[in-house]
């Protein structure tokens, strides 16, 4: 058993119901956190990503200007913003297949079906903290690996290229530039 | 909390893809369990603590979902006043629970259901509209009765189950679409997991 110092971590709860972000903050404060920053809509909450940097987000789906998927999908942009690996822990009352795969296609690390309990919340925030997962960068996705397990018996085909590549790295264009100057 | 500056995630990059392993910068606030530090009870008594203002909350929810229903009576269904009331069901469906009221939760999810999976929306029945927002009045009103949960359970059940054969009928030729919305959850859900 492993125990989280929560007064060490800095979250960012994004959600335009009042009363949500008031019960996560008591949830958080319950847990022992202290720094917790709030935004009510996508906008809002990804300029407090921007400026708070926090450890973790817990961001609601449907909000207003842009949601909640929009958001991690802005978030999941490498070189973009200082963290693009940050932990989002997607709460919402969306649980439809459609809506999970939706999320998780997005770069959201965990899901949480409402009506959250201070247990479920827990053990999503001690899985990201305790068993990161690798991200995987590729022509249509950036974000957490979305196989969390290695299926023995998976018979279908494999859709990822497997071996080393025989990449050569080209130089970004940028240091061209900067050397031609 | 974290430093970031000189936190350089490793690369392994494959034929189409690269794997990215981020350095573990939370593995700082990990440490071994404490004896009789039980974070997940003292933010369950937190939540007791706050608990006394749900009933409040959960009349302001009710009172949101009520204009938002009388602005589609008053304007009819248009974007604006599909989503408000959407919206305002999909906070009950979520917030209900944990305000105490979970038979209203069932009926808002099932208005939700009507809402966001009707085709066409001006075709969405306003009697059945109403009969949902009542319904979830009058579950927050009266859930002190003695038999509110059996009377809630019968009500849900009903309303779900009309809300379904419309849902059926209004999406017959689209079977893909009616297969994902009749589909289990495959979300992990609070109670326990």
């Amino acid at each position: 058993m492993v125990r989280i110092d929560f007064n060490r971590l800095r979250f960012l709860v994004i959600d335009d119901n009042a009363h949500m972000r008031r019960i996560l903050r008591t949830l958080l404060h319950g847990f022992g956190t202290r720094e917790v920053y709030e935004a009510e809509d996508g906008a809002a909450g990804l300029e407090a990503f921007t400026h708070y940097m926090p450890d973790i987000i817990l961001t609601d789906w449907v909000m207003p200007i842009f949601d909640g998927l929009e958001l991690a999908q802005m978030i999941r942009q490498p070189g973009a913003n200082a963290n693009p690996y940050v932990p989002i822990i997607m709460l919402t009352g969306h649980s439809e297949k459609n809506r999970v795969m939706s999320a998780r296609d997005a770069g959201v690390t965990e899901f949480l079906a409402k009506p959250i309990s201070a247990k479920a919340l827990y053990e999503r925030i001690l899985n990201v903290v305790a068993n990161p997962r690798p991200f995987i960068k590729s022509k249509s996705y950036f974000g957490p690996d979305r196989r969390r397990n290695v299926n023995p018996n998976y018979v279908g085909p494999e859709r990822r290229k497997g071996g080393k590549a025989e990449v050569s790295r080209q130089q970004p264009l940028l240091d061209k530039a900067k050397v031609m100057v | 909390m974290a430093n970031r500056k000189d936190e350089t995630p490793s690369v392994a990059t494959y034929a189409d893809h690269e794997v990215i392993t981020p350095s573990h910068a939370l593995r700082k606030v990990i440490g071994p369990a404490v004896d009789g530090d039980d974070p997940v009870a003292r933010a369950e008594a937190a939540l007791v603590e706050l608990s006394s203002e749900f009933s409040e909350w959960m009349q302001k929810e009710c009172e949101r979902l009520e204009t938002a229903r009388r602005n589609v009576k008053r304007q009819g269904f248009t974007a604006k006043t599909h989503e408000a009331l959407f919206h305002a069901a999909h906070d009950i469906k979520g917030e209900a629970v944990t305000f105490g009221y979970p038979d209203a939760a069932g009926v808002a999810e099932s208005l939700c259901r009507l809402l966001e999976h009707s085709p066409e929306m001006t075709r969405i029945p306003l009697t059945l509209v109403d009969q949902h927002v009542d319904a979830v009045r009058a579950i927050a009103r009266e859930h002190a009765r003695p038999d509110a949960a059996n009377v809630a359970g019968k009500l849900t059940h009903r309303l779900r189950e009309v809300t379904d054969d419309f849902l059926r009928r209004e999406n017959q030729f689209r079977p893909d679409y009616l297969e994902s919305i009749f589909a289990p959850s495959l979300a992990p859900g609070a109670a326990g997991t």
